[in-house]
């Protein structure tokens, strides 16, 4: 308990020096309101329901989008490691759209699918998808000859052998890049959903902050925050969770 | 972090078995780029039929067409100019500055005990959510856009920097330390050297990144630049310039990316890495 005090100190230090500076407005308060303020103004938006409305909604959009990405994308990877036509047709185009700078699919997203989830999910869809592509298909790849060998030595056919050996043992390759997916979700569609939207918490903060309600404003960038911080530590639990019977055979 | 760049295609694999006649070789060096060019065919064949509007989805060549007037006119070299540079600025900046810092953090328990908590924290958080706050200290100038390239891309290099220190082997420490050498040397020449693997894939990760946040800050602060001029063409419902803007930005991106691999390859020529096989 000590220690986690001790460790995190440094934050609770950050967090007075920030209230410290807006009390003794050493900047004006509409650039950075008192903390506590931004608690207060936080709590009015959680009692409206204006944060838990807009949260619902950039949380189905991420998700949906995501789990078509993993769907698809570890279809695709596999796909790609198992059979060597797939890899020829696709590796192409993976190598040409793994550079592009997702964020640029916004506006096209936007003349498709409109203002609402449907953009934003396919964003999102197109973004993460080739993070998880190249993960399913390294991890797949990289499967131990020896395994696949002695599953087909003892008589296990294709389908079985591509359930039972390869995706194990790309799970761990293919974890990480879904960790990667989920991060890369987050900043697609946040920055979507400041440029272009009618709600979800990146327009929230857009639209507090050209009102000019900055506590507010800040209350939902730190919400955001958080919510990304915390999707990832429970990625990374249930990863470990995921993975264990990889240290029970070691 | 995952290595999301080592995309190994292994072409050599399929040649196995007698030696390929030209004709086989034509044939896989068609394959290898068949699907690219029935995507442009797809492209062109779909504009051009008429089953979507150009609003939808104008034809490549049209795109193409657009591209080359903003060339000439100019737009072109300066929008694509400012991008790169915001980015680039953003990236170094990340670069110098989270090397620093990562290597502060191994040498130094204060520096470690103040930055620990928020790089673990801060390394998850989607930065982009605090764009408008930067806006709103900064302006919508350069400051601002390269700020936030930096906030963004600046963690992965920390962490990266972090974990290729602490992972240097004690024996490389310890022959050296043997051998007489000091802290300074230690550091520019084991240290460093043994972690720069590691730190270039952190850079790897941080220079995609500067690139998508430089277009999304362009896009939301408006001004010159690719992602400002895509904007500023779907506000005109003009498609055609958001489609050239993604072609513009695909190209700028796949130059920075390969740049990067071939400067990975060429600092690593020492490293074991190097005699592996090489990663498209």
């Amino acid at each position: 308990m000590k220690s986690a005090v001790f460790r995190y100190l440094p934050l609770v230090l950050l967090a007075m020096a920030w209230e410290a500076t807006a009390r003794l407005e050493l900047v004006s308060s509409s650039a950075l309101p008192p903390l506590s303020e931004v608690m207060v103004s936080w709590i009015d938006l959680v009692r409206t329901g204006e944060l838990a409305g807009n949260t619902g909604a950039s949380l189905y959009r991420a998700g949906a989008g995501l789990l078509l990405a993993i769907v698809i994308g570890t279809a695709l990877g596999i796909g790609m490691a198992w059979w060597k036509p797939i890899n020829v047709l696709l590796s192409p185009l993976v190598e040409i759209f793994y550079p592009l700078p997702k964020s640029a699919l916004i506006p096209v997203t936007v003349i498709w699918l409109g203002f609402g989830n449907g953009s934003k999910i396919l964003l999102i869809f197109m973004g993460c998808m080739i993070p998880v592509t190249i993960s399913a298909f390294n991890g797949a790849r990289s499967s131990e000859q020896t395994l696949v060998w002695s599953a087909r030595s003892m008589g296990a056919n294709r389908l079985r052998m591509l359930w039972d050996v390869v995706l194990p043992s790309a799970m761990p390759e293919l974890l990480n890049g879904i960790r990667t997916a989920l991060a890369l979700s987050f900043i697609l569609l946040v920055s979507s959903e400041l440029i272009v939207a009618r709600e979800g918490l990146g327009y929230l903060i857009g639209f507090l902050g050209a009102n000019g309600s900055y506590e507010a404003m800040y209350a939902v960038v730190m919400t955001v925050s958080l919510l990304g911080f915390a999707a990832d530590r429970g990625y990374q639990m249930l990863m470990n969770r995921m993975l264990r019977w990889r240290e029970q055979t070691l | 972090m995952a290595r999301t760049d080592a995309l190994t295609l292994d072409h050599a694999a399929l040649l196995e078995g007698p030696a390929p006649s030209l004709a086989r070789k034509l044939l896989w060096g068609f394959a290898r780029v068949f699907s690219i060019l029935a995507l442009i065919v797809a492209w062109e064949g779909l504009a051009r039929s008429g089953a979507f509007t150009p609003f939808v989805l104008p034809s490549l060549s049209s795109v193409i067409e657009r591209i080359w007037s903003d060339a000439i006119s100019g737009e072109l070299a300066i929008n694509t100019g400012l991008t790169v540079y915001r980015a680039l600025v953003g990236f170094l900046i990340s670069m110098v500055g989270g090397v620093l810092i990562g290597v502060a953090m191994s040498r130094n328990a204060i520096a470690n005990w103040f930055f620990d908590p928020i790089v673990s924290v801060g390394f998850p958080m989607p930065k982009i959510a605090f764009l408008p706050v930067v806006i709103l200290w900064l302006g919508v100038y350069d400051v601002a856009k390269i700020t936030i390239i930096v906030v963004d891309a600046i963690f992965p290099v920390i962490a990266a920097t972090l974990i290729a220190i602490r992972s240097v082997e004690r024996e490389l420490i310890w022959s050296a330390r043997n051998m007489g050498a000091n802290d300074r040397e230690l550091m520019w020449q084991i240290v460093l050297p043994a972690a720069a693997p590691q730190v270039l894939t952190g850079l790897q990760v941080a220079l995609p990144l500067s690139m998508i946040v430089a277009v999304v800050a362009e896009m939301l602060m408006g001004g010159y630049g690719l992602g400002g001029a895509m904007m500023t063409a779907s506000r005109f419902a003009d498609s055609r310039g958001v489609f050239a803007g993604i072609v513009e930005i695909a190209i700028v991106g796949y130059v920075l990316i390969k740049a990067m691999s071939i400067l990975r390859r060429r600092l690593l020529i020492w490293h074991q890495e190097a005699n592996e096989p090489t990663t498209a």
